[in-house]
């Protein structure tokens, strides 16, 4: 490995880096050194501490432990206009221009120099957009640009890019990567973060790996370092659950759940699968490839913009959660926040979908729903009093009493969005056994997990999602870790690195899995 | 440039309304004239004002729901302190009473920002807290307003050097509203602080990831509408020449009128034109009904109905802007 | 990456659960310390007969706040139950001369029932904020009201023998009233608690988005509830009638605002998903002994209005502060 920068001559000089939320530790020793005029790809896969991370670095969290030096001077930032004082400007995924403002008042609002803006608006293929035009008008892509424009306007030290190419169409990406380099050629600095392997290639001089709160690696970028930087996100294998047989669903005429050319918002684009009863079909995807559109298509959450939905051979469309239920298909959301009453007591949550329906609504029939909600509690083994309230019990806990909902009224269809994130160890295997089984009985599952190592555990097999379309489908053999990664991330096939010049090669990785749509 | 156009739209329709309903007024009474006018502007002025508060508050995302009562306290305490007082004196009183409305409405915005409980709840219970405060200044409607002082509101412009023909039919009213807004709003809305109150309505979290003070530009927007709460309430006591301890109907006038304006409930679009524009629209068809010899309580109902039917409808248009 | 927090608790904070778990605790101790208070002030006053006639009047306050508290459960309010009781009143009043009680008393509750549904259908529907819906209808209801009491300006009034046996009457020292309050506050506090749609409302309040994906359509719940409460409203009208016999178009809206002041003292949450009626009887009942002390203090009408806002800003935001880990 290829030794980083010595620390004092650093541009900017993070190390040590430790925050915990109350018994969730989020980073134990994070750092990152870049050096003036060195592009640092920031790297880790989901969950490893990256948005934590940056959050520190720009200002708005404090780290538990550890400093940040810019320039030597601890960057004792509070805020976002700390931040920027201290020469870090960051660009967020989300875009930081106000939508009911005109991009000039956007500029005086916050003080960004008008005629150093309109430079980069211009160097950045944008030269015709108007002072007057209204942010809500404006499409995602401009806004990004605007927001990468107004960063670099005030000429900032270093410049920390989060998924910056995320929404751009091709030729602009080429601009915004040939802007990056530029200012590396002028002595500043760029904190890159992204999930694009040709980017990284082809405008970063080294990466910063992050895993589970540690900084793991810091390597350089030459040919043939995606292996490398693949297996550093993913670490020496994981213990291995205690073998279960693998089972083989059995098979049917007809699917239990048959999607095809599905797409809705920005980011789902076409994905069709095929779901049997008695099987466990997991997705595997990076954050924002269009799961969670998916999801929330499969629900009833959302509505489609394309494509066919098909319950047991029948066509199917859902003006409302109500509906998916009805047609056997429920969902056990990523994020437990999002699912759970969290001020009333474990029976209640379970029960909800029970009293649903207008029928419902009269008296509880009590022995009935002791009876249910005890079951499943048993069954999900959620060591708690069912009087007790939600909001008290620990993540596994919590995560069990989402899915036990479901096992209370009846599971034909269970999709199940991340359960496991942020849950121990023996809850998640409590939960591997327990799909299982319900597969066993006859339901259908599919399983998006963000941990690649869970669908060996707990999968028939997986669909990959990239760009909103499905790229791959994987057998549960077949599912190793590093292959798993590769499809995620779009790299199907073995791909040589692209060099500096600035050029993306045309490998046709783009034109196969339309990656720079 | 589509919205722009769309906004600037709606304020021409409502002027292209005023006008039309101006029409019909002389059409249903051939006799209405300057004094009619007169009557229009002096019945309007408290509510317009009540208006201007509320649309700056809403523009920067909140809602100030005890603008009525805090009318009230100025109403009273304006009375109450020009009771047989002199010209000086009433002077000061008017300034006093600005002073207490900047300071009501300040108080609002603190609340608000330090306690974290939302504004309809924050200014609910405050509602109670001013009107008790009016009550405690003065317990029936009493008090005195100086005479000068109620000159401002009514009748005709005359300006030195002009002969009156010219300005004799522009109703004080109406004038007075324009300097009082002008003198106010122009600056503000010119200015960064403006700017700031919008960008605070429309996008609190981009708003602070630009450097924006969200908590203190708040306070700020609530304390202009405690201002012109504030004038509002002196805007009654010329009118009627006495203080009015209890809270008029002017805070669900004020959000229809806003929301008729072009205002978004959700803050962040809208200016001050079109609902000052509405809340005439308002008045004058209320005055119509009266001159139509509708029963005056079938024609609370018709106005209820029409601010009900607009604010639903201003409803329904904010969830609309903010799926996009 | 989600975040639990881990339990460290300080005295303050377990106090604060212990008083947010359990709010018919702390206020127990209120009432029972403020009935001290008075006694401290003028030992006379306490008697039987203060004791009856202070449940007395309790009782409307307390039904008006049911429909408070049922709708803040679900993160809503109602500011239309005073206009909806006055004008249930009143149609009782006057029409009873012309059809007879049970029709007068017919109509008078559809009266309120269809603020109640209008309320439901702009919330519903429309995705107004209940507190502007209300206000609203609340006007529209007020000039309706005008625009028939010139109809019947001349019809007289008659009070219908129930409710003033039900609101004036005496039976063992207690007032009539509790013969219908009890029966309704216990179905209310079983509703809230032992039926579906009882815990609905909860869920909504604790979390609509997750409800809705368990398959609750929360419009229905919405129509219906605002439904609910204007009928609540209605009966609490009926009820004031018995109690004040005054055929007044203002009957029942000074009542309004302590509705909402007696659901928040009693723990309801004025954001949904916590609280219940048992607290809110306990809120009316410290509501109204206050307003003894008030009136013993002889601090004018402007005070106690400072007092009643100043407890719900305060209350609330307690409730915030000692909330705030979540």
């Amino acid at each position: 490995m290829t030794p980083a920068p010595a620390p004092s001559a650093a541009l900017l000089d993070a190390t040590g880096i430790a925050k915990r939320f109350g018994a969730v530790v989020a980073l134990r020793d994070a750092s990152l050194q870049v050096a003036p005029g060195q592009v640092v790809a920031l790297m880790g896969a989901n969950g490893a501490g990256k948005s934590t991370f940056v959050k520190i670095l720009t200002g708005a969290l404090k780290p538990d432990a550890g400093h940040v030096r810019i320039r030597g001077r601890d960057s004792t930032v509070a805020s976002p206009a700390g931040a920027r004082r201290s020469g870090l400007v960051p660009v967020y995924q989300e875009p930081s221009l106000i939508p009911d403002l005109s991009v000039a008042d956007n500029l005086r609002l916050g003080d960004t120099p008008v005629d150093r803006f309109r430079h980069w608006i211009s160097q950045l293929g944008l030269p015709g957009l108007r002072q007057d035009a209204m942010i809500r008008a404006l499409p995602l892509a401009s806004l990004r640009i605007l927001d990468l424009a107004r960063a670099l306007a005030v000429e900032p030290d270093v410049l920390l890019l989060d998924e910056m190419t995320a929404a751009l169409p091709t030729d602009l990406v080429e601009r915004v990567l040939t802007v990056v380099r530029a200012q590396a050629d002028a002595g500043r600095s760029v904190i890159y973060i992204s999930h694009r392997f040709t980017e990284i290639a082809a405008i970063c001089d080294r990466a910063t790996v992050l895993r589970d709160g540690l900084t793991v690696g810091d390597v350089a970028i030459e040919p043939g370092i995606e292996d490398r930087i693949v297996e550093m996100m993913l670490g020496a294998g994981v213990a291995t659950a205690a073998g279960t047989a693998r089972r083989i669903p059995l098979p049917q005429s007809v699917p239990r759940l048959s999607v095809r050319g599905l797409a809705t918002g920005t980011r789902l684009t076409d994905v069709s699968l095929v779901l049997r009863p008695g099987e466990v079909l997991g997705v595997v995807a990076l954050e924002g490839q269009g799961q969670d559109e998916l999801f929330d298509v499969l629900a009833g959450n959302r509505r489609a913009t394309a494509g066919t939905v098909e319950v047991d051979g029948h066509p199917m469309t859902f003006a409302h959660p109500a509906d998916a239920i009805a047609a056997g298909l429920t969902l056990v959301p990523g994020d437990r926040a999002h699912a759970l009453l969290m001020q009333r007591s474990v029976r209640e949550n379970i029960a909800l979908p029970l009293l649903a329906r207008f029928g419902n609504w009269g008296g509880i029939p009590a022995r009935d729903e002791r009876t249910r909600v005890g079951a499943a509690i048993d069954r999900l083994q959620i060591d708690t009093r069912a009087q007790g309230e939600v909001r008290r019990l620990s993540g596994g806990n919590q995560q069990k009493v989402t899915i036990a909902r479901w096992i209370a009224k009846g599971v034909q269809t269970l999709l199940l969005f991340d359960p496991t994130r942020g849950i121990d160890i023996r809850t998640k295997r409590q939960i591997y056994a327990l799909v299982r089984d319900l597969a066993d009985q006859g339901a259908a599952v599919l399983f998006y997990t963000s941990e690649l190592a869970e669908v060996r555990l707990a999968c028939d097999r997986a669909v990959v999602i990239f760009n909103g379309r499905v790229v791959d489908v994987i057998e549960a053999a077949d599912a190793d870790e590093p292959t798993l990664m590769r499809a995620a991330y779009g790299l199907t096939e073995k791909t040589g690195l692209i060099d500096k010049t600035g050029l993306i090669d045309k490998t046709g990785l783009i034109d196969k899995t339309g990656a720079v749509a | 440039m589509m919205r722009v156009l769309a906004a600037n739209g709606w304020t021409a329709g409502l002027a292209g309304l005023l006008v039309l309903l101006l029409v019909v007024t002389k059409l249903i009474q051939p006799s209405f004239g300057v004094s009619g006018l007169d009557n229009l502007a002096r019945s309007a002025l408290p509510f317009a004002l009540a208006t201007v508060g509320m649309a700056v508050v809403v523009i920067a995302g909140g809602i100030d729901l005890s603008i009525a009562a805090m009318m009230a306290v100025a109403s009273v305490t304006a009375a109450v302190l020009m009771d047989g007082a002199g010209d000086g004196q009433a002077v000061f009183a008017v300034l006093a009473v600005l002073v207490v409305g900047l300071a009501m409405g300040a108080l609002n915005g603190a609340l608000i920002v330090v306690t974290r409980v939302p504004d309809i709840v924050v200014t609910l219970a405050m509602l109670f807290v001013w009107q008790g405060v009016a009550l405690l200044i003065l317990n029936a409607p009493g008090g005195g307003a100086a005479p000068w002082l109620r000159a401002l509101a009514v009748g005709g412009v005359t300006l030195p050097g002009v002969p009156p023909a010219l300005t004799d039919w522009l109703p004080r009213g109406f004038v007075f509203l324009a300097v009082v807004v002008a003198a106010i709003w122009w600056p503000i809305r010119r200015s960064k602080l403006g700017l700031m109150f919008y960008a605070v309505g429309s996008d609190s979290q981009a708003a602070y990831r630009s450097g924006v003070p969200v908590g203190p530009v708040r306070i700020a927007a609530y304390a202009v509408c405690g201002l012109f709460a504030a004038l509002a309430g002196l805007a009654v006591t010329m009118g009627t020449g006495i203080g009015e301890p209890i809270p008029g109907p002017y805070l669900l006038a004020s959000v229809a009128a806003v929301v008729l304006g072009g205002v978004v409930l959700g803050g962040g679009r809208g200016g001050i034109l079109g609902p000052i524009l509405a809340v005439i629209v308002l008045r004058l068809v209320r005055m119509d009904l009266t001159l139509l010899s509708v029963d005056p309580n079938t024609a609370a109902i018709i106005e209820g109905l029409i601010m009900v039917g607009v604010v639903m409808f201003g409803a329904v248009l904010a969830t609309q802007g903010r799926k996009t | 990456m989600t975040i639990t927090t881990t339990d460290t608790p300080t005295a303050l904070s377990r106090l604060g659960r212990l008083m947010v778990d359990n709010p018919l605790l702390p206020l127990s101790l209120i009432l029972l310390a403020l009935i001290g208070a008075l006694a401290i002030l003028n030992p006379a006053i306490l008697s039987v007969f203060w004791v009856s006639n202070t449940l007395k009047i309790a009782i409307p306050l307390a039904m008006l706040a049911a429909c408070q508290t049922l709708t803040m459960l679900t993160g809503g309010i109602d500011l239309s139950v005073g206009t909806a009781a006055t004008i249930a009143a009143y149609v009782t009043a006057t029409a009873t001369p012309l059809i007879g009680a049970p029709a007068a008393m017919g109509i008078a509750m559809a009266c309120a029932l269809a603020i109640g549904m209008v309320n439901g259908t702009g919330i519903a529907f429309a995705r107004v904020h209940p507190l502007i819906m209300t206000l609203g209808t609340g006007l529209i209801a007020t000039g309706c009201l005008l625009v028939y009491q010139r109809s019947v300006i001349s019809t007289g009034t008659i009070y219908p023998e129930v409710l003033v046996w039900l609101g004036t009457g005496r039976t063992w020292n207690l007032p009539n009233g509790l013969f219908l309050f009890i029966p309704f506050a216990a179905l209310i506090l079983w509703a809230q608690r032992r039926t579906g749609f009882g815990r609905l409302l909860y869920a909504i309040g604790s979390n609509e988005a997750a409800a809705r994906l368990s398959g609750v359509r929360v419009w229905q719940v919405h129509l219906a509830l605002y439904s609910l409460s204007g009928v609540i409203a209605g009966l609490s009208g009926l009820l004031y009638l018995g109690m004040v016999k005054t055929a007044s178009l203002s009957l029942a809206l000074p009542l309004d605002l302590p509705s909402v002041a007696a659901a928040v003292i009693g723990g309801t949450s004025i954001f949904g998903g916590r609280g219940g009626y048992g607290g809110t009887i306990l809120g009316a009942l410290i509501l109204t002994v206050l307003a003894t002390m008030l009136t013993l203090l002889q601090m004018p009408e402007g005070g106690r209005r400072i007092l009643y806002g100043a407890i719900i800003l305060a209350v609330t935001a307690l409730y915030i502060r000692l909330t705030d880990h979540s």
